[in-house]
């Protein structure tokens, strides 16, 4: 059994929705830089190297990467020998959204109620995904998620019988609806199986696994080698302006589901893909 | 090809631009985003004064970051234009000459774009804090309590932009995507 005062967490997401919001992770990085080498359009080569002024700028001046600095999405994967002491769980997690969103100047994009509309103006609360695993450790993952790019994202509730065609086309379709509005070079984070709410969240944590990491299940990292070819073949391009990089991957995650079924989520996130990862 | 260019823009100016120029914008352009274009809307139900000259302006579709001290201004990239395309031909008809934003745009928008001479402009989705260097200076001029929604006036130097769809309706989002698609 291991102790842990909540204050430590709040500390920690304070500081990870700061760090998220002005660097990428170095597989982020490394792809963005890639796609330079290997644009195909002019105009696509010149906006990437626009992507790389604009980290650089980000990381030196610590000016938030993209004006959208989100909407706080917070995986916690809880160790089931953990103790937590000093207070709420939840409160101390959105003590720390506010805490990191006050001190980083990042924006406060939260508004209280879906239709009337007012903003927190502290950008809580956050959506938190609790998850409970075995030993005495916690895994934080803060991915601040904007909503250009979430506002593109589908769930289609396949039959079986549509299959892996259906599948296929059902993702490629959410990214040609998406193009320029979703600010490309995307990461398209897919969830396939479970119910209605599991793809979702099966989806958005797809898009904080590596882009240089494929699935484990040979069949799946197949679909996500072929569905990034042909994304990457839709002509949609670096900010949708034409070119030959659309996306830098498709990550994929499955789950059984129910034989009637086939669900299918797919998030889409913008090349600020965003998220900070510690376990303390 | 590139193109320097003063706002507000002349209808001249507007009229001479093609799909895929690079544009480089130098001047006084306004910010507003989705609730700026609800009040501005509500308030010409009402026939009351708009806050802000429409004639010959541009409007930047852009909700920033806070400033850190001794900055103009924060983190200040587009946003998702076809949330204001609901909008955008009123605002059109009224003088309305440019927009900065990204994404596709609804065909009474295209429509209301060619009827007027306008133009509308790309800037890159998710470069904001390249693009807040073009920003020399940020003032905010009405729905203050809107925080980051409310409408300011910015001076802006060589911010740079692409056009999308000029003033014959013609429309890069379409154009580039058949040039480079291969499926």
């Amino acid at each position: 059994m291991k102790t842990i005062h909540v204050a430590e967490l709040t500390q920690n997401i304070r500081e990870m929705c700061i760090e998220a919001n002005h660097c990428l992770t170095s597989d982020m990085d490394c792809a963005l830089k890639n796609a330079v080498n290997t644009e195909r359009s002019q105009l696509g080569k010149q906006i990437l190297n626009q992507l790389q002024d604009n980290l650089r700028i980000a990381g030196d001046d610590r000016i938030p990467i993209c004006q959208d600095t989100g909407m706080a999405v917070i995986f916690l994967e809880i160790g089931q020998d953990v103790h937590f002491e000093g207070g709420n769980l939840e409160e101390a997690v959105n003590e720390g959204v506010r805490q990191g969103y006050a001190d980083g100047f990042l924006r406060k994009s939260v508004v209280k109620d879906p239709l009337i509309r007012e903003n927190t103006r502290d950008n809580t609360p956050a959506v938190i995904h609790y998850e409970m695993t075995s030993g005495e450790s916690v895994k934080i993952t803060v991915a601040p998620k904007g909503f250009g790019s979430e506002n593109m994202s589908r769930v289609f509730m396949l039959k079986p019988a549509d299959g892996m065609e259906g599948v296929k086309n059902a993702i490629l379709t959410a990214v040609k609806d998406a193009g320029p509005n979703a600010c490309p070079p995307m990461v398209v984070g897919v969830g396939i199986g479970g119910t209605f709410e599991k793809c979702a969240i099966m989806a958005k944590k797809a898009l904080t696994r590596p882009v240089d990491e494929h699935s484990a299940i040979p069949y799946v990292r197949e679909m996500e080698e072929e569905l990034l070819d042909r994304i990457n073949r839709t002509g949609i391009g670096p900010g949708g302006l034409g070119g030959t990089t659309t996306a830098l991957a498709v990550n994929i995650n499955t789950y059984p589901t129910h034989i009637a079924g086939l669900p299918v989520a797919v998030n889409i996130c913008c090349h600020v893909n965003r998220h900070a990862v510690r376990i303390i | 090809m590139e193109r320097y260019m003063n706002a507000p823009l002349t209808d001249e100016d507007a009229k001479s631009l093609h799909s895929g120029d690079y544009v480089y914008i130098t001047g006084t352009i306004y910010t507003a985003r989705d609730a700026a274009h609800l009040r501005m809307y509500e308030a010409l139900d009402r026939n009351e004064t708009l806050p802000l000259e429409l004639a010959h302006n541009i409007i930047y579709y852009m909700g920033p970051s806070p400033a850190r001290e001794g900055r103009p201004i924060g983190s200040a990239g587009p946003t998702t234009a076809s949330r204001m395309d609901k909008y955008t031909p009123r605002l059109l008809d009224l003088g309305l000459k440019g927009m900065i934003g990204k994404g596709k745009r609804s065909d009474a928008v295209r429509e209301a774009i060619v009827r007027n001479g306008a133009v509308y402009f790309a800037a890159v989705g998710g470069a904001g804090a390249l693009l807040s260097k073009s920003i020399i200076a940020s003032e905010v001029v009405a729905y203050d309590d809107l925080g980051t929604e409310a409408i300011r006036r910015l001076e802006v130097e060589n911010f740079p932009v692409i056009v999308v769809i000029d003033a014959e309706g013609n429309n890069l989002y379409e154009t580039a995507v058949r040039e480079f698609g291969t499926i």
